[in-house]
């Protein structure tokens, strides 16, 4: 029965970070997946995960959501997205309503005024994971062209890539391994850092930047320090905060880190021989000219 | 001061000033026994009244370490103690980053980013809403999206030979906003 779902072919939900801001994970993701034979089928009904509002109202959250899993339902497909927060989000709305009656009876009340029922039929993936469980690490490493040996990075998979638990629970977020493997696949070295699993402060931004953007610039350090030359992200918003807050943090602190940031997506296509344009590796805002000059 | 240099055009907190810290308010404060019962009926919430006041959640707590206010486990004992308004009129309450690392680690099993949720939710339904959380859920009702996407994003798309962005059916999220209460919240 399983197989009914094919596990190359994802309906792909984009969100809205992603379209707003940060356009190179799309086109970076899209080219990957194209060479490694992922098929992206697209989700032109798609709307906001719901994350976005959750603090302010959980039952709309939960609406929107459940939304988008009736659309890929229809689709026959799961879902596959690039932001942890829409990962985190549709995953949660979909084990909740899977296994929570009472819940599914109100949401499904909702959802039948606009002639929408949820069913249960999917899964939702965050890339990382679609990678370690679907694609497999044995058909990226041998996509892998042109190994990056000589360059040191870090990582950042991001609070909602791994918690909460019970609703991810697909590695150990206090030890994550994945992201690590899926770098060193690569060939580039994954370096250990001080409070790896630290969050980004993106959430909270607009609520107080003082203590979003010191959540920012301690990572910032303590990757540094570690001697990282680049930090990989796999999440649109903490990409935002690492690599386009990056100028505003050192201005603010009068500190320098000139520390490029790059989707896991942008890493993974240059060890497959994919050319910084295709990557769209120019529209990141830190120069990572120098670091592609002294790859192999 | 380092951060006479932020530019604050993104904090619009709409609500005064208070502070979580009860011991900075001589004023006693008035317990509404009720209040708990509120917080408990909501989904994930149940687990408030297991909290034994370890303090996990805050040593854990990524915004605790750079505020001097947000502290989640005072949140939770005030909720436990019925502390209604204290609770509900903090803007601190509005400062949980959502990681949920408290949740993962809490020896009890309380879902304390859940509870925090519940409670934040109880403050717009009480009248507190930070103005980010209007725009946010406006420009959903508005367009699908959380954010308003530039023309220019569109274009070039076209240009990259993208499939056009996602066009949602905005009159059915209209219609799940309010189903869910949501209409509160749009900007008037």
């Amino acid at each position: 029965m399983k197989n009914r779902l094919a596990q190359l072919k994802y309906a792909f939900f984009l969100g809205c970070t992603i379209p707003y801001r940060e356009a190179s994970y799309e086109i970076s993701a899209r080219r990957v997946f194209n060479k490694l034979g992922v098929e992206l089928v697209e989700m032109p009904d798609a709307n906001c995960c719901g994350l976005p509002v959750d603090p302010a109202n959980h039952e709309m959250m939960l609406a929107l959501s459940a939304r988008n899993l009736c659309l890929a339902e229809r689709q026959n497909l799961n879902i596959i997205t690039l932001c942890t927060g829409c990962a985190t989000t549709m995953r949660k709305t979909n084990l909740m309503l899977k296994t929570d009656k009472k819940m599914k009876d109100e949401i499904n009340r909702i959802l039948n005024q606009i002639g929408m029922e949820f069913r249960g039929a999917i899964e939702v993936k965050h890339l990382v994971q679609a990678l370690k469980e679907d694609v497999g690490f044995e058909k990226i490493k041998n996509a892998v062209q042109r190994p990056l040996t000589s360059l040191k990075v870090a990582e950042h998979g991001g609070c909602h890539l791994l918690r909460p638990v019970k609703y991810m629970g697909w590695d150990d977020p206090e030890e994550p391994q994945t992201l690590k493997n899926l770098i060193e696949l690569t060939g580039a070295k994954c370096l250990d850092y001080l409070d790896e699993a630290e969050c980004c402060g993106y959430t909270i931004i607009a609520i107080d930047d003082r203590v979003a953007l010191q959540l920012t610039r301690e990572k910032l350090k303590h990757v540094k320090d570690a001697g990282a030359e680049a930090l990989i992200t796999v999440c649109p918003s903490c990409h935002l905060m690492f690599d386009v807050n990056q100028s505003r943090i050192e201005r603010a602190f009068s500190e320098n880190y000139n520390l490029p940031v790059l989707h896991y997506t942008q890493l993974l296509g240059l060890a497959m021989g994919m050319s910084p344009d295709e990557l769209a590796i120019k529209e990141l805002r830190v120069d990572p000219s120098r670091l592609l000059q002294a790859l192999p | 001061m380092h951060f006479l240099s932020f530019k604050s055009s993104t904090r619009r907190t709409t609500m005064t000033q208070t502070t979580v810290e009860a011991s900075k308010n001589p004023q006693p404060s008035r317990l509404d026994p009720s209040f708990k019962n509120e917080v408990l009926r909501e989904h994930d919430a149940e687990t408030l009244k297991i909290c034994f006041q370890c303090g996990t959640c805050t040593s854990s707590c990524p915004t605790a370490r750079f505020s001097n206010s947000y502290r989640p486990r005072t949140v939770l004992r005030m909720a436990q103690l019925g502390l209604r308004q204290k609770v509900l009129s903090s803007p601190t309450l509005w400062l949980c980053t959502a990681c949920f690392t408290c949740t993962d680690r809490c020896p009890q099993g309380v879902e304390v980013a859940s509870v925090l949720r519940v409670l934040r939710n109880l403050a717009v339904k009480s009248g507190e809403v930070p103005l980010i959380y209007r725009e946010l859920a406006s420009n959903i009702n508005e367009t699908g999206y959380a954010y308003k996407i530039p023309e220019i994003r569109h274009k070039k798309r076209e240009e990259t030979g993208f499939p056009p962005l996602p066009k949602p059916k905005t009159a059915e999220i209209a219609k799940l906003i309010e189903l869910t209460h949501g209409s509160k919240l749009l900007k008037r």
